[in-house]
């Protein structure tokens, strides 16, 4: 990629990038829809990292002992206690649900609305269940008297980044099931047919970016 | 611009990354199931956790066959955030060594598990308040 080749008539690599911003003309060889759905999640991405490296400063800064997360998320299956069980069955959910949809990406570029329509509607379906786990976790962790503000197992702050950042998240999956379906019904019905089926890759890049997100909150809140 | 001229590659590529990122998510649950402790977690953890970033971003989101123009305005800015990342770190270890030396805060501290709190709650007194 960062050759100094001709692809398609136009230069690429560097030289590519200088004649892009230096030309009068459009900077981003993309539909606008998707320029502006990029830039939108580099904004995200500020907010996620802002929570996390708040997350990364308490975490540091307590003396208060950290809470042992792969004991407070491990659930009792066939008699026996499996940690984190809950959540590793969220990620591969989730990595389900990122798989359908670059499938649907594709099946949209094809044209074949029925296969988009249903992969769509999959990936949405996948993304409710995620929350409904989501849901249930929260139920759990709040009986077992996480707060916010204060949790029996150590430092309060555990409970501050759970319900913040995990809530973002999850707030982020609800949007993205919803949009998801908006996009697969209009579909369905047609809207796209003379535009073009740009919309299910800008769709699917929103989606694959909740998707990386949980990447990150599994590594670091869960797993370290 | 040209409509129909979008991300079009070929369905393997997206198959064989869906069963990379399955392996993938499954060696770090494995991280932690078999506790995998102290640096070596670290290090699996944040390995497999870039792993499936980097192919998530490159692949399923077209990265790797956008033009330079919209690659760097998405990974250029985020660059930045690595050096507040570092910055609250460095600044995180100094207010914790403050604590520790001037609040005479304990170091030696542990968290309670959920089954320490049962044991509580049924009676069995062996756990000391912290």
């Amino acid at each position: 990629m960062m050759s100094e080749s001709v692809v398609d008539g136009v230069p690429s690599g560097v030289t590519g990038l200088v004649e892009d911003w230096a030309s009068d003309k459009q900077a981003y060889n993309v539909p606008w829809g998707k320029a502006m759905m990029w830039i939108f999640l580099v904004s995200d991405t500020f907010i996620f990292t802002c929570f996390l490296t708040g997350y990364l400063n308490v975490r540091l800064t307590t003396t208060e002992p950290w809470p042992l997360q792969t004991e407070i998320f491990a659930l009792t299956l066939f008699g026996q206690s499996v940690p984190l069980v809950l959540i590793a069955i969220m990620t591969f959910i989730l990595i389900t649900s990122s798989g359908s949809m670059a499938l649907a990406v594709n099946f949209g570029y094809r044209r074949d609305k029925t296969k988009t329509f249903w992969l769509m509607v999959a990936t949405a379906l996948l993304g409710a269940s995620f929350v409904g786990m989501q849901a249930f976790e929260w139920t759990k962790l709040i009986q077992e008297g996480v707060r916010p503000w204060a949790n029996p197992f150590g430092a309060a702050q555990f409970g501050s980044v759970f319900f913040m950042v995990t809530g973002f998240h999850g707030l982020h999956v609800t949007g993205g099931v919803i949009y998801l379906l908006v996009v697969a019904n209009k579909i369905r019905k047609g809207h796209y047919d003379k535009k073009g089926f740009e919309i299910v890759e800008i769709a699917g890049l929103y989606w694959h970016f909740v998707d990386l997100v949980w990447v990150f909150i599994f590594a670091f809140f869960y797993l370290l | 611009m040209s409509s129909d001229v979008g991300q079009q590659h070929p369905l393997g590529i997206y198959y064989k990354i869906w069963v990379l990122l399955f392996v993938l998510s499954g060696f770090s649950y494995a991280v932690d199931y078999f506790h995998v402790e102290g640096a070596l977690r670290w290090f699996l953890v944040i390995l497999f956790m870039t792993l499936k970033a980097g192919f998530i971003v490159a692949i399923f989101m077209h990265v790797v066959w956008e033009r330079l123009a919209l690659v760097w305005t998405i990974l250029g800015p985020p660059i930045v955030l690595l050096v507040l990342i570092g910055f609250m770190a460095i600044e995180g270890n100094y207010t914790e060594g403050t604590r520790y030396q001037y609040r005479g805060d304990d170091p030696t501290l542990q968290p309670l598990s959920p089954s320490d709190l049962h044991h509580e709650e049924s009676g069995d007194a062996t756990l000391n308040e912290h």
